[in-house]
């Protein structure tokens, strides 16, 4: 059963003014304070440059490196996907097309090649072409899931850069393989389940953190060794 | 006559141009860096040219060449005629109505350096100049027929779109500022009252000391006017024409910079609203304790200040533009505090809450003055 609340409103309500004078002091409040000392503002400047109000913060922002200013991305953050190696620099993918079809935006192209040289031990089928569009990509991380065998990540800490025509936003594999870096995984995903083995040796991303070279990149993004929040 | 076309030209130059025009650029950028700050957000900051920054002040320049350069889309069912012609029917009253706002006081433009007592009756008459563009005995009423004329620029791009959503807007829009229209009338009817006057410059004379301002002698007026006109330039709350994010409004179909006509004039009409409301409530261009030839009162306190003509003159206009300013941000402030109201409750608050409102205000203005006269 319904039950049924009646408020009482007096005259003093139902003008509004003072509700309204009211509100206004909240956001006025709000504005001054933000104004003359940001330090409400919850905005993160990623990578950013020497604001004014930002410089004089007394209290520096996590990431807060002095003349350099960037903010870093978090550890987590899923950004450029990449393609792992195996110790002697081929690509651990194994051209299962698990990704590819587990991608809801069928951004994911895969062509299979076989090794002529593989010796009945060997992994015989290996990633001819591997193309992934980011412009298409929705960056669900599902296909970093689906890979049994750690072969593709998005932790390059690095963001999609802007591009002038679509088709530099399609990523080869050779791209793809150049923010690589080898992974401690049994090769071709036989074996224990490596996922056991990252949870075995503690944190992975402390031991198996990528590469530092690759993260040098224009725009400012750095890799640090926490999440910043 | 040729002095009379070069003043006006001086004059339309600074007052529409330089401070109609850049102001309501710059509120373009305030809008939302304003927004920003209350909801604790930095908002627009990174236009730049080169390292020059101006903490997002480029935004505009930058937003006007974007809509500028952007193609010039013209939906194949619009009805084309009526297409290009209402954004120009929206932008033009908005513009039009500065005519008549003074923004400054009568100026003797061959004794600035002297300290007059009295402008009027100290300066050759070819010699004085009115900071109003025209100085209409009608002031107010022109002031109400043109901005009624807005409607027209929201109906016909509505139709004209030939899309059912934008025609829909243009209805909505056509309904609350007819609907307002008559509160804003009636709340000024209260200072024509008081005053007695129609003419913005002698309505300003008029408000001499702060005790004399309209907003002291018409608190509920100011407040029903205030009110009347945010609506009238179909703002939150009463942003039912067209919502931002939410509602479709009447000028949907519309790009670049068509559509920046419509935005702009958006703006320039929080701009007027904001020189109306200090014309008619704020004391326009009086600055307080200002005489026309130096302080004579400081808040109170007795001074003898003689200044010249030219510096009590540029203190009046630097008081009339701070006043819009301040206007101005309250209608921004008021944009960002405020939730939108429904259909329903917008009709409502027009015809049932601020129109009674505003008769009153009359009916008790006018039996203030009778009963004052009769004391007399």
């Amino acid at each position: 059963m319904a039950k049924v609340v009646s408020i009482k409103r007096t005259l003093w309500d139902a003008l509004y003014l003072p509700s309204i004078i009211k509100g206004l002091g909240i956001t006025l409040r709000h504005f001054f304070v933000n104004t003359f000392t940001s330090r409400e503002i919850e905005t993160l400047r990623y990578g950013e440059w020497d604001l004014p109000d930002y410089k004089d913060n007394p209290a520096k922002p996590e990431g807060w490196r002095g003349k350099k200013k960037t903010r870093d991305l978090p550890d987590r953050h899923r950004g450029l996907h990449r393609l792992m190696k195996r110790p002697d620099g081929s690509a651990r993918c194994t051209a299962c097309m698990m990704c590819a079809t587990v991608c809801p935006a069928n951004c994911i192209h895969i062509e299979a090649g076989e090794r002529e040289d593989a010796t009945s031990r060997d992994i015989e089928k290996y990633p001819a072409t591997f193309v992934i569009d980011e412009l298409v990509c929705v960056v669900c991380g599902l296909c970093v899931e689906a890979c049994p065998c750690d072969a593709l990540r998005m932790d390059s800490q690095q963001m999609m850069k802007p591009v002038a025509h679509r088709d530099d936003a399609v990523q080869q594999k050779d791209q793809l393989m150049s923010r690589g870096a080898t992974s401690i995984a049994v090769d071709g995903g036989a074996g224990a389940d490596w996922r056991n083995e990252y949870a075995r040796l503690g944190d992975a991303r402390q031991i198996y953190r990528p590469d530092r070279s690759f993260s040098d990149d224009p725009i400012g993004y750095r890799i640090r060794n926490t999440d910043s929040k | 006559m040729l002095t009379f076309i070069i003043a006006t030209a001086i004059k339309v130059v600074f007052f529409v141009v330089l401070f109609g025009l850049t102001l309501s650029a710059i509120l373009t950028w305030m809008e939302r860096r304003q927004s920003a700050m209350m909801q604790d957000r930095l908002g627009p900051v990174r236009a730049n040219i080169g390292k020059v920054r101006l903490w997002g002040l480029l935004h505009p320049l930058a937003d006007a060449l974007k809509l500028v350069v952007k193609e010039d889309f013209r939906p194949p069912h619009a009805y084309r005629a009526l297409y290009v012609l209402a954004p120009m029917l929206a932008l033009l009253p908005a513009l039009l109505v500065f005519a008549v706002i003074p923004f400054g006081p009568p100026v003797c433009i061959d004794q600035l350096g002297a300290a007059l007592a009295d402008v009027g009756g100290m300066c050759k008459p070819d010699q004085l100049h009115y900071l109003q563009i025209a100085n209409l005995d009608i002031g107010l009423l022109f002031v109400f027929g043109i901005a009624s004329l807005g409607v027209y620029g929201a109906v016909l791009a509505g139709w004209s779109s030939n899309n059912n959503y934008a025609l829909l807007g243009g209805l909505r829009a056509a309904a609350q500022m007819l609907s307002y229209e008559v509160t804003m009338g009636m709340a000024v009817m209260g200072i024509f009252l008081v005053y007695g006057s129609l003419e913005p410059m002698s309505i300003v004379e008029q408000q001499s000391t702060m005790l004399d301002w309209g907003i002291v002698k018409q608190p509920l007026g100011f407040i029903l006017f205030f009110f009347a006109a945010i609506a009238e330039t179909k703002r939150a709350p009463f942003d039912i024409p067209e919502g931002e994010s939410e509602i479709v409004g009447y000028f949907v179909e519309y790009s670049g910079t068509r559509f920046m006509v419509f935005y702009l004039g958006e703006f320039i009409e929080i701009v007027f609203v904001g020189t109306l409301i200090t014309t008619l409530y704020l004391g326009g261009w009086q600055f307080p304790g200002l005489a026309s030839d130096g302080f004579h009162s400081f808040f109170g306190f007795n001074v003898n200040w003689l200044m010249p003509h030219w510096a009590v003159v540029a203190l009046q206009m630097g008081a009339f533009v701070t006043k819009v300013f301040i206007v101005c941000f309250f209608q921004l402030a008021i944009r960002w505090t405020l939730p939108r109201l429904r259909y329903d409750q917008l009709m409502a608050l027009g015809w049932k809450g601020l129109l009674p409102a505003s008769i009153f205000n009359v009916v008790l203005t006018a039996a203030v003055m009778l009963a004052l006269q009769s004391v007399k």
